[in-house]
Order: C-alpha cells, then sequence, then structure tokens
C-alpha cells in the first residue's frame, strides 16, 4: 500500500513536470515573449527595458533553470495584468470551481445513475427507449449552446434565474445543470450497460432465487458491482469536466479557475496559465489517485501494489 | 433480441441518413444559400425567421443566417475531416510503431500520451491555439496536437494483440521483413480501430472546435463558423433568440449524425473497443 502510494506521488510529480516544461517551451520557442505579454502599441525602447527586467535576453535554458527553481517553490512569478502573485490568483479561484463541479457530480449522481439503473432493469421497454434517446441528444447538445438557450428560456424570457455572476442558489442552477449534462448522458450509458453486465451473474440469480425482493437485489446485489466501471469513467472524465467547466464559467460568469484561465489566455498573462496548468495537474492526478484507492473499498478482491 | 436488433437498425440508418444530409448540406452550401453569407444588408438587420426572403432571419449587420449555417456547416466538416485525417495517420503510424519496436523510446512516446491524456482537451487545444496564434489553419493544428494520442494507444494496445497472432508469427517465421509484416499483416488488422475511433473523434473535434471559435481563441468572424456565430449572438440573445438557435442546432445535429455513425461503425466492425 505503501509503495503503491509512493509510486504514484513520483508519476504525479513527473506528469506536473512534464506539463509545465511543455506550456514553458511553447510559449518560448512561439516567437519573441515579451511581444506575445506585451501591448500592441508599445515603444522599442520599453520593449528592451522589459525583456532586460524580466530576464527574457538570457539563453532559454537558463530561463528554463530559473523557471523550475520558482515552480519548484510554488512561485510562478507575477500576474502581468493583475501585478499579484499568479499561484495566489489562481487558488483563489478554486473553491468557485470545486462548488461548481461537485454540484454538478452530484446532480449527475442522481439523474444518470439512476436512468442508466431504470433503463438496464426494464430492458427494451419503451423507458428504456426513452431513456436511450435522452442519452444520444444529451451526448450530442454541446454545453456552450445549452448554456446559450437556458439562459433564453430562463432568464430572458421566464425571468426566473439571474443570467450569470455569483450570489445565492439560483446562480448555481444552470451552470451545474450544463456541466453535469454531457457527463450525465456518458455516465447513463455506461450504467445501464454495467448493470446489465451483472444482472446476468449468477449471485443475482442466486439472491433471487434466495427470495430477496428486488429493490434489495438491484440497491445491494447490483449497484456495488456495478460501480466500478462508473467510478473508472468518472475518473477519467474528471479532467474533461475541469475543461468543460472553462466553457461553462465563460458563459455564466462563474468567477473560477476556469474563466480566469481563458481570460489569461486572452490577455496573454502566461504566468498565470502556467499556475493554472499546474493545478489543474495536480488535481487531476488526485482525482484519479482517488478513484484508484475507491477500487479497494468497492470491490476487496481489488488489492493495491 | 430482435427489438434490439431493430433498435440498432433504426440507429445506423438515421445516422447515415443524417450524416448524408449534412454532408450535402455542406456541399451544395454556395448553391443551396439564398444569400451570399457575408453580403451585409442594414435595413434589415435582425430580422427574425420566416422575414421575406430570409427563412432563418438574419444578424445583426443583416447578414443571411441560412446562408451561414450552411457555410457553417462546411467549414465544420473541413475541420472535422482535416483533424481526423492528421490524427489518423500521426497516432496510427505512432501507435503502429510503439506497438511492434517495444523497445525504450516507445515506452516513452507512451508515458508522454499519458501526460498528454490527463490534460483536458479543450483548455490544451485552447493554450496551443492562444500561444501559435489564431485562425483556420493554426486550429486545425492544434486540434491535431491534442486529439492524436487516443489513436496512438487504441493502436498501440491492437498492434500488441495481433503481433501475437499465428499468421503474424508465420510470416515472419517464413522470412518475411520485418516492414512487410508490419504493413502487409498487421497494419490491415488495426485498420477498423483506426476507423471507429475515427468516427467517434469527428464529432467531438466539430464542438471542440466551435467551443473554441465561441471562446474566441478559434476562427475570426467574419467567416460563418458556428463557434464564433455563437459567441456573436451572447450579445443579441435579449432580442434575436434565433441567432443563438439555428447555428448550435446545427451543430448539435451534425454531432449527432456523427455519433449515430460511429455506433453503428463500432457495432459492426469492432464490438468490443472502449473509447
Amino acid at each position: 500500500m505503501r509503495a503503491y502510494a509512493l509510486s504514484r506521488l513520483a508519476q504525479t510529480v513527473l506528469v506536473v513536470f512534464l506539463s509545465l516544461t511543455a506550456v514553458f517551451m511553447m510559449v518560448r520557442l512561439s516567437g519573441d515573449p515579451v511581444l506575445l505579454f506585451m501591448p500592441m502599441d508599445i515603444q522599442a525602447k520599453d520593449v528592451n527595458e522589459f525583456r532586460q527586467r524580466l530576464g527574457f535576453n538570457d539563453p532559454v535554458p537558463v530561463q528554463y533553470a530559473r523557471f523550475v527553481a520558482g515552480a519548484v517553490r510554488g512561485d510562478f512569478g507575477e500576474s502581468l495584468r493583475y501585478r499579484r502573485d499568479a499561484l495566489g490568483l489562481v487558488l483563489e479561484r478554486l473553491p468557485a470551481t470545486f462548488l461548481l463541479a461537485a454540484t454538478s457530480l452530484l446532480l449527475t449522481m442522481c439523474v444518470a445513475v439512476p436512468l442508466g439503473v431504470l433503463s438496464a432493469v426494464h430492458r427494451n421497454t419503451p423507458l428504456d427507449h426513452a431513456g436511450t434517446v435522452v442519452t444520444v441528444l444529451g451526448q450530442a447538445t454541446p454545453g456552450f449552446w445549452l448554456g446559450l438557450m437556458l439562459i433564453y428560456v430562463f432568464s430572458v424570457r421566464l425571468r426566473w434565474l439571474p443570467t450569470g455572476g455569483t450570489g445565492g442558489l439560483a446562480h448555481l442552477v444552470m451552470p451545474s445543470i450544463v456541466l453535469a449534462a454531457f457527463f450525465s448522458a456518458r455516465i447513463a450509458r455506461l450504467t445501464r450497460s454495467a448493470v446489465l453486465d451483472v444482472l446476468g451473474a449468477e449471485y443475482i440469480l442466486t439472491a433471487r432465487a434466495k427470495g430477496l425482493r428486488e429493490t434489495r437485489v438491484i440497491g445491494k446485489h447490483t449497484l456495488r458491482n456495478s460501480a466500478i466501471p462508473i467510478v473508472t469513467l468518472a475518473g477519467l472524465e474528471a479532467g474533461q469536466v475541469l475543461g468543460g467547466a472553462v466553457i461553462t464559467e465563460t458563459i455564466f460568469a462563474w468567477p473560477g479557475l476556469g474563466r480566469l484561465t481563458v481570460q489569461a489566455l486572452l490577455n496573454r498573462d502566461f504566468p498565470i496559465v502556467l499556475a493554472a496548468v499546474f493545478v489543474v495537474s495536480v488535481v487531476y492526478t488526485l482525482i484519479n489517485l482517488t478513484v484508484d484507492l475507491l477500487y479497494g473499498w468497492l470491490d476487496p478482491r481489488v488489492r493495491l501494489r | 433480441m430482435s427489438a434490439a436488433l431493430r433498435r440498432c437498425q433504426l440507429k445506423a440508418w438515421l445516422g447515415i441518413g443524417l450524416t448524408v444530409a449534412v454532408v450535402v448540406a455542406a456541399g451544395a452550401a454556395p448553391w443551396l444559400a439564398p444569400h451570399d453569407p457575408l453580403a451585409t444588408d442594414f435595413a434589415a438587420s435582425l430580422s427574425p425567421p420566416g422575414s421575406p426572403g430570409h427563412p432563418l432571419g438574419t444578424d445583426q449587420l443583416g447578414r443571411d443566417l441560412l446562408a451561414r449555417v450552411l457555410h457553417g456547416a462546411r467549414l465544420a466538416l473541413f475541420i472535422g475531416v482535416c483533424t481526423v485525417v492528421i490524427t489518423a495517420a500521426v497516432g496510427g503510424v505512432l501507435g503502429l510503431v510503439a506497438g511492434f519496436v517495444e523497445r525504450w523510446p516507445a515506452a516513452l512516446l507512451m508515458r508522454l500520451a499519458d501526460v498528454q491524456l490527463s490534460f483536458p482537451f479543450i483548455l490544451l487545444a485552447m493554450t496551443i491555439n492562444a500561444i501559435v496564434g489564431l485562425g483556420l489553419r493554426n486550429i486545425i493544428l492544434s486540434l491535431s496536437a491534442a486529439g492524436w494520442v487516443v489513436y496512438a494507444r487504441v493502436v498501440r494496445g491492437e498492434v500488441l494483440s495481433v503481433k501475437q497472432r499465428d499468421f503474424v508469427q508465420a510470416a515472419s517465421a517464413l522470412g518475411m521483413s520485418r516492414l512487410r509484416v508490419l504493413f502487409r499483416h498487421v497494419l490491415p488488422n488495426v485498420v477498423p480501430s483506426i476507423i471507429v475511433v475515427a468516427s467517434l473523434q469527428f464529432s467531438s473535434f466539430i464542438v471542440a472546435e466551435a467551443a473554441i471559435s465561441f471562446l474566441g481563441f478559434g476562427v475570426q468572424p467574419p467567416t460563418p463558423a458556428w463557434g464564433s456565430m455563437l459567441s456573436e449572438s451572447r450579445d443579441f440573445l435579449y432580442v434575436a433568440w434565433w441567432l443563438a438557435a439555428f447555428p448550435g442546432a446545427a451543430l448539435a445535429l451534425t454531432a449527432l449524425s456523427v455519433n449515430l455513425l460511429g455506433d453503428w461503425l463500432r457495432d459492426t466492425l469492432d464490438p468490443k473497443l472502449r473509447v
């Protein structure tokens, strides 16, 4: 168990290090970084002074060493726009993104899993067909379009919900629905096929033969055993949820990590971009570590090595 | 069982029919469209759907929305096809070599692929775009750079299993060169997987392109791309719902038809494949 945790930790460090290196290289090798960082109408003298000050006149390996030395200490430099520590800015936005992601995960689990189970249990009935149509449509609907349409219906027409920003629970409704929509479609499809697999197993036949009530057969014997593929997909999709958060947060002006990253990219504020890449890759690997540890709890046969 | 089979066939026919319809609409856009997608007509700006001469209405500059949506289909399919071909070729060859060679460069390549997969696809493509610059060519490049990994992984896995099969062993034993074994015997057996992955990736590339253009990093206005049209429509949501509704519906319809086609291809060519 300990060796496993250690090797996973080493992998995490490697993933984070490689992601940062890749983004650093792309930024540095794609032309003059100062011109990327600076507004269009700047004087040549100022450019040179700025270059000197930020150390861009040094050779790339020296710059890279300096970057790594800073990154190890959690120092990604100062945001060019906000004039503040980049990592601090990114971490400040993290709770908002977590709140959004957690709400939509909860929504997914409350809607998609029951939908998938119902479809599997009532296989080839009108209910199952309706479920398939909903999930196929859900998978094809782009999140940002769904967001715009929800805003039109619930904010512009009905005036029930705010168009964006933060505040009360009402602000959370549409962003979490949009973020949950795509994810839910995949989870519902996977739940259906996982439950169907388990329903064919002999211990389910045994449970039924013992005279257990159907709710217990499904609720206890089937669900727990079909949880592994569902949890695996949820973990793998975590990265795509972070990607979806980028779009959702932009549409609904939600002050999270995704919106900050988009703005930083638009403003060419690369210290923030690098800090965001760092935080996203750490969060993603931690989520997958949690998923691996969950396996052992869901299925005691799984021993982590 | 027959009900399931019928449903499968229904989905397949729906997928094929819709895909053909989208391709025809995109191909014949210059002839189907009632107007030039870039021609402005300020007198008729923001006309609602059903206005004379403008079945889907017009935008803030009086450009015909139907023409823009149809031309948007051309652009979306063009980007989708280019990206899928590039990623399939690059990822396919790398996966083929990585599965066949099994020395340390291959292992390193696959580790790098794992690292890349751990990063959100949209965020990666968007970051590349923000750095290398905007525009049509760059968005194809950034989507390809972000998307080749899936092929490399799937193809490598397939090659590892095909390599063990008797006919491949026999071909090597007969003294066939390694390159010939690779291209004559291994490659044809992994092509179905490549086709299935390509069809399943196609819609995610189109949607990703629209999302990136929506955020302002992709195809720039006035080129009629669905993503940038949706982005512009946000400012007019209170007065002109059609500007947001139709480009998005076209995008969803395209994604739906290609998804259905992809599901069918997977069921017939490679039912075990999980992407």
